[in-house]
C-alpha cells in the first residue's frame, strides 16, 4: 500500500502534488482529487481568517490510518493527504486529497471517504476570526452523518 | 505518572496544555482520571461535568471512559474535531 501524508504550515502546489502521484506509472486510469479552501463566511458570520490547531503525532497517525482503510476497501494505487495548520485567510487552501486508481469509480469513492473520515477522526481544530472576536468552530452533525454512510 | 494533554477550546478553558499526573490507585482507566480532574476547582469541574462533550485519546489512539491507563501513557482530551 502507498500513502503519502503531510501536515504543514506552508501552501502546496496542486499540480505538482497530483503529478507526483502518477509520475512514471502506466497503470493509473483515474486520479480523483479534493481541495478544501477557507471561506470568507460561516454560519452567517464574516470570517477574516482562521487558525488551525492539531495534535502533532496523532494527526499523522490518524491520516495514515484513514488512507490504510481506503486502501483496504478499494483497489487503489496511491493516496495523498496534505493538511495545513497555523494561520490561514479566506481563499487559502487548507487540504488536498488525491487518489490514484485504475478506474475512476474507485478513485472518486475513496476520495470522498478519506475526506469524510478526516473531518470526523483527524485531530484538527479550527478557530475563526469574526467581527465579534475569535471563536472555535463547532463540530457539525452533518459531518458525522456523512462519515456514517461508509459503515456496513 | 501519566502525561495529560489538552487541545483547542478545552486547553483555553483550562489554561493548561500539558501536565503530569500521578496515576490513581487500582486499575486506572480514563474514567478514574476524569474523576480526579472533575474534583479540581473552577473550570475543571465545568469542563468535565457529566453531559459535557469531549473526546479522549490514549497513546494517540481514540479511546473511551473504559480504556485502561498505565504509567507512562499519554492521555489527550479535546473537543470534537473540525478539520478539513
Amino acid at each position: 500500500m502507498m500513502a503519502r501524508v503531510r501536515v504543514q504550515t506552508e501552501d502546496f502546489d496542486i499540480g505538482r502534488e497530483l503529478d507526483a502521484l502518477t509520475r512514471g506509472r502506466k497503470d493509473v486510469g483515474g486520479l480523483a482529487s479534493f481541495v478544501g479552501l477557507v471561506r470568507d463566511a460561516n454560519d452567517g458570520h464574516a470570517i477574516g481568517g482562521m487558525t488551525l490547531e492539531h495534535y502533532p503525532g496523532m494527526t499523522e497517525k490518524a491520516l495514515e490510518d484513514i488512507c490504510a482503510q481506503a486502501h483496504a476497501r478499494w483497489d487503489l494505487i496511491d493516496t495523498l493527504v496534505i493538511h495545513r495548520v497555523g494561520t490561514l485567510v479566506p481563499g487559502d487552501r487548507i487540504v488536498l486529497v488525491g487518489v490514484a486508481s485504475a478506474h475512476r469509480g474507485e478513485a472518486f469513492e475513496a476520495c470522498e471517504f478519506i475526506m469524510d473520515y478526516l473531518k470526523t477522526r483527524a485531530p484538527f481544530w479550527k478557530k475563526e476570526d469574526t467581527a465579534s472576536g475569535p471563536r472555535w468552530v463547532e463540530a457539525r452533525a452533518s459531518d458525522d452523518t456523512a462519515a456514517e454512510r461508509w459503515k456496513g | 505518572m501519566v502525561t495529560l494533554l489538552y487541545f483547542a477550546s478545552l486547553r483555553e478553558n483550562l489554561g493548561c496544555s500539558r501536565e503530569q499526573l500521578a496515576l490513581p490507585s487500582g486499575n486506572a482507566t480514563v474514567s478514574s482520571l476524569i474523576d480526579v480532574l472533575r474534583n479540581r476547582e473552577g473550570p475543571w469541574t465545568q469542563a468535565f461535568a457529566p453531559g459535557k462533550t469531549w473526546r479522549v485519546a490514549v497513546n494517540q489512539n481514540m479511546a473511551d471512559l473504559a480504556t485502561p491507563v498505565k504509567a507512562g501513557d499519554e492521555v489527550a482530551f479535546f473537543p470534537p474535531v473540525t478539520g478539513g
